[in-house]
């Protein structure tokens, strides 16, 4: 299964200050790690929301652009990457071994087709089936 | 126990057991004593983390623990050999060298290793990917038996026999070098293969279980590109396996009927195993990759391409399997050739292709022959010959899914 590490922001990475050269080999290694038990298939580092934009969306559609930066450091995302495991577990236990101090990792499961198999109603599978065949038909 | 601490430990043994193992081979010399004092390991941890839980760094402790019980083993043998030695001519006991080790150091390098020594070609094939799962991704033996449909007994034996037959041989615990290494790898590759395609043809007929395999053999696949990076072939096998896995969401039917490449949805396809593959792939030919799974992967990656299936490259790939032909002189990559040339220029001439394929002996039970031909057939409207071949498919076939796809092409033909 895939797991999409969220890796929260701090103070420091909000101002776009990078850390110590220590923080980033040891960064490094754990990352080269993860790459040799064949873990990693994606991820990289974001810009602090300074350089980064929201869209907001009204009932009607109607879009407004707020720039960043966005309040509530905790809650933002710094960097992401994406890992396949044999489960929650493992990721977790990765997670563990990496060398972060001071800030929190979320981790959420990718959905795939057995997420939908029983919560997805029939008429919707249907609709959406006929919607793409609709839409590679053009 | 808690089902919680037995996840926590499932999911250590997953992360830690393959550098476990690995260094505790390269002090002991054996890599079954190794897996042996790695399990003694993982038992004790069973045993003590329900109460304690889980250590700080588990696998700090499992490999003091392992090394203790390699201490005292050690010095068992140690012991028995004095005496008997004493007998004779009197020597005195000596230092045992687990004392000093210093587990850390390559580490990596040990893993690598611990590839090389569970595919040694002393070994049968099946026996190197039962030790492959079972040393280095960390799969238990119920695990490996329940994938390949045999009696976990069986299996047990399987691994026991090929532990034995390591020490026996004296293999040594080393990634080859120089011209052996090309040979070698090779056994690698393979085995990691074998187990993607025992997980993605599923051929015992059973469905669950076999996702899994797919992704275990990708992750052995990354691991041996990431320890061996200057090897493009290793970069290939990941590209090749995960370019195809990209498809299995699309590949089965609602009623687990087999979907053709043609009339897969390709919405559904992994892009993200399609984007890491390709880069795989790309590392592979700036490397210098023109072995057999290069060509393979490129292949492969003419269909990742392809937005619809009417796009596809197939004088591309008729040309690539002309070059995989030549390398391997294998009649069924030069039946896969004569697919590609029926796409590429029409159905009698992938027929013709077909044609010098009927004698070869190597053939003659293998069902995709005369399924290609009728498929070729049917296209040029001989309809009574496509039937009989497909017929005849159905009859090879071992797959219940394939013998149902054929049957049903056999009636509408």
């Amino acid at each position: 299964m895939k797991v999409v590490v969220l890796g929260k922001a701090t103070e420091r990475s909000e101002s776009g200050e990078f850390g110590p050269a220590e923080d980033f080999v040891a960064m490094d290694l754990f990352n080269e790690k993860l790459v040799e038990a064949g873990v990693v298939l994606a991820g990289d580092g974001l810009q602090p929301t300074s350089k980064g934009k929201r869209v907001a969306f009204d009932a009607d559609g109607n879009t407004t652009v707020i720039d960043g930066p966005f309040a509530e450091t905790k809650e933002l995302v710094a960097g992401f990457s994406i890992w396949e495991v044999a489960s929650m577990d493992e990721a977790v236990e990765w997670v563990k071994r990496s060398p972060l101090r001071d800030t929190e990792v979320e981790l959420r499961k990718v959905l795939d087709a057995e997420d939908f198999d029983d919560s997805l109603p029939a008429e919707i599978a249907a609709a959406e089936k006929r919607i793409r065949a609709e839409l590679a038909a053009k | 126990m808690t089902s919680a601490t037995q996840q926590a430990i499932d999911a250590v043994w997953r992360i830690e057991s393959a550098r476990l193992i690995a260094g505790l081979a390269r002090v002991v010399r054996d890599v079954g004593l190794a897996e042996d004092l790695a399990q003694d390991a993982l038992v004790a941890a069973l045993e003590q983390w329900p109460e304690s839980g889980v250590p700080d760094i588990p696998g700090a402790w499992l490999m003091a623990v392992a090394r203790r019980r390699g201490v005292d083993t050690i010095r068992r043998a140690v012991t028995l050999q004095s005496k008997v030695e004493l007998l004779g001519r009197g020597v005195s006991d000596h230092e045992t060298p687990m004392d000093e080790i210093e587990f850390d150091l390559h580490v990596e390098d040990d893993v690598l290793r611990l590839m090389f020594t569970a595919c040694h070609p002393v070994l049968s094939g099946e026996a190197r990917v039962a030790l492959t799962l079972k040393m280095v991704a960390g799969l238990s033996t119920e695990e490996i038996a329940r994938a390949f449909l045999v009696q976990t007994t069986t299996m047990a034996a399987r691994i026991t026999r090929a532990k034995r037959a390591l020490t026996e041989a004296k293999v040594p615990f080393e990634v080859p070098v120089g011209g052996e290494l090309a040979n070698r790898l090779s056994f690698v590759l393979e085995a990691v293969y074998l187990v993607f395609n025992e997980g993605y043809t599923a051929t015992a007929g059973e469905q669950w279980a076999h996702a899994e395999l797919c992704q275990e053999a990708m992750r052995l696949g990354r691991m041996l590109a990431a320890l061996a990076a200057g090897e493009p072939e290793t970069h290939a096998l990941v590209a090749l396996m995960e370019i195809q896995a990209s498809r299995l969401r699309a590949r089965t039917g609602p009623d687990g009927e087999i979907v053709t490449l043609d009339k897969q949805d390709r919405a559904v396809w992994d892009r993200l195993l399609i984007t890491h593959g390709l880069a795989a792939l790309d590392r592979a030919e700036e490397i210098g990759g023109t072995g057999s799974y290069a060509i393979q992967a490129k292949i492969a990656a003419c269909h990742a391409r392809a937005p619809r299936a009417q796009d596809t490259d197939w004088v591309r790939i008729a040309a690539l399997y002309g070059d995989l032909v030549s390398l391997t002189r294998s009649p069924i990559v030069e039946l896969n050739r004569a697919v590609a040339v029926s796409m590429a220029d029409g159905p009698a001439a992938g027929l013709a292709v077909t044609d010098g394929l009927l004698d070869v002996a190597a053939l003659r039970s293998y069902h995709l022959l005369p399924s290609v031909r009728g498929d070729l057939l049917a296209k040029l409207g001989h309809s009574v010959e496509a039937r009989a071949e497909f017929e005849r498919a159905a009859e090879l076939t071992s797959n219940e899914a394939e013998r149902a796809h054929l049957l049903a092409r056999a009636s509408s033909s």
